[in-house]
């Protein structure tokens, strides 16, 4: 082999972070190439550069020192590291990360929202019955007690029911394949099964806070 | 227990009630008349914070009616019981769990209290109509459970508002007969009623002072009463 491979092969060895490294033979280029030119591929007569694979351990190599080194030993020496193309694949990846966590902090905006006028409207069409309390020396407390009590049960039935729903519809989705598409592979695995079980337990806690909220500004008005 | 200082009143921009002074005393019987619409219930809604003076003062157990905060005056209402004209009654509960109510609501409804609940009932002799509802009760029979739920928690003050406005005269004595029991116990008792005649056979039984509103005064009623 030739001196720049060797003299790659030994920078290599002795870059920490990388587990191994080996130059491919010839015959495993060619079976890399076969696909595009055919199995004839007189490789020694062209020009193809010589491909060393190399393995990382799991803490990585500095890419960038080792680039400068091989640039001093090895000149003609280029580091194809992957992750130039990958970096794209994990920005939208990390988008669609982002949007997802958005889309839940707009749904429990919205039912918070939803849940204030319903316990509204409640407390108006109780109009009368919240002064009766209130004249026989009902506390604010008390009254809040009661819608606060109805609408936070509402929420966590509700929600448990759409929970159920959901996980089902996600247990259903097709399974990761080999020569499967972009959307494939969503769900849950092993413990993951639980986390849907926090979004009852959220909605309570905003149907709580948000009736609460509702119920004490609606008193105010009323003596 | 309840004072009002040149307390004055109004529900549009015109004043309904001005100066109007008056002291409960703890223990003492008053009576408050008037012409219809002259402001006795206004009054009365005053005494229990319903309303709060546009000048003026109201103090309820010392405490100055419009600093109290929310929970004072739910406090103040729960020594206050009040037979308010048109009853207040929940429609949609049985008689029995409307006198109790107040009980309810200030999270007190234990066994002693129930007990207490049942005597009551018979007191005021609705213990057949216990588990009616409001609507179903003939007018008298609605302001005795009325009187049984402003007395169900021992108030120290008793407002009551026309307690006898639907009643026949014997309903009426008998009813003014729990009041006078009630303020022989120590209750101060403040009945509003335009009819002289309870008045009367009230003041043969009790100290009663009566006071009488008009032209938007208030004014102690002459010895004829
Ligand atoms: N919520 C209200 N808004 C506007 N005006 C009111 C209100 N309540 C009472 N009024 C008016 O204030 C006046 C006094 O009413 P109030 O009920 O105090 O009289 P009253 O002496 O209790 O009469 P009655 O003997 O008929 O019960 C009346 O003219 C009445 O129409
Ligand atoms: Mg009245």
């Amino acid at each position: 082999m030739e001196a720049q491979t060797w003299a790659v092969l030994t920078v290599l060895e002795q870059t920490p972070g990388v587990d191994s490294a080996r130059a491919l033979t010839e015959d495993e280029q060619r079976a890399l190439l076969e696909p595009w030119f055919g199995p004839e591929l007189p490789v020694d007569d062209l020009p193809i550069p010589r491909l060393v694979e190399v393995v990382e351990t799991t803490e990585g190599y500095d890419a960038e020192g080792l680039r400068q080194r091989l640039a001093a030993e090895a000149p003609g020496a280029v580091l194809d590291d992957h992750t130039r193309w990958r970096r794209p694949l994990v920005e939208a990846a990390t988008r669609l990360r982002l949007m997802g966590w958005v889309a839940i902090g707009l749904i429990l905006a919205s039912t918070a929202a939803l849940i204030t006028l319903a316990a509204g409207s409640a407390l108006a069409a109780n109009q009368q019955i919240i002064r009766v309390l209130r004249l026989v020396g009902a506390q604010d407390n008390y009254i809040a007690r009661a819608f606060v009590r109805r609408f936070t049960l509402r929420a966590l039935t509700g929600a448990a029911i759409g929970t159920g729903a959901g996980m089902i519809a996600v247990a259903l989705l097709p399974r990761a394949s080999t020569e499967g598409a972009f959307l494939t592979g969503l769900g849950f695995a092993g413990l993951h099964w639980l986390w849907p079980l926090a979004v009852p337990i959220l909605a309570g806690v905003i149907a709580f806070w948000a009736t609460r909220i509702a119920a004490f500004r609606a008193l105010r008005d009323l003596r | 227990m309840i004072e009002l200082q040149d307390a004055a009143y109004g529900y549009g921009a015109d004043p309904l009630l001005s100066d109007m002074s008056l002291r409960l005393a703890p223990g003492s019987f008053h009576f408050l008349t008037g012409p219809s619409g002259a402001g006795k219930t206004t009054l009365l809604k005053l005494c229990y914070a319903e309303l709060l003076p546009t000048a003026g003062s109201v103090r309820l157990f010392e405490q100055e009616a419009k600093e109290m905060a929310r929970d004072d005056v739910a406090r103040a209402r729960q020594r206050i019981g009040v037979v308010h004209q048109d009853c207040q009654f929940l429609d949609h509960l049985p008689v029995a769990e409307n006198i109790a109510l107040p009980l309810t609501v200030s999270d007190r409804k234990t066994g002693d209290e129930a007990a207490n609940l049942e005597e009551l009932i018979a007191w005021v002799g609705l213990r057949a109509r216990a588990d009616a509802l409001p609507p179903e009760l003939s007018g008298g029979e609605r302001q005795r459970a009325a009187l049984a739920r402003a007395v169900i928690m021992d108030p120290d003050v008793i407002l009551a508002d026309e307690p006898t406005g639907n009643v026949d005269w014997e309903m009426s004595l008998r009813l003014l007969t729990l009041l006078i029991e009630l303020n022989k116990m120590g209750k101060t008792v403040l009945i509003a009623t335009h009819d002289l005649a309870l008045i009367r056979a009230a003041k043969a039984e009790v100290a009663a002072r009566v006071l009488r509103i008009g032209g938007g005064r208030l004014q102690l009623a002459g010895a004829d009463l």
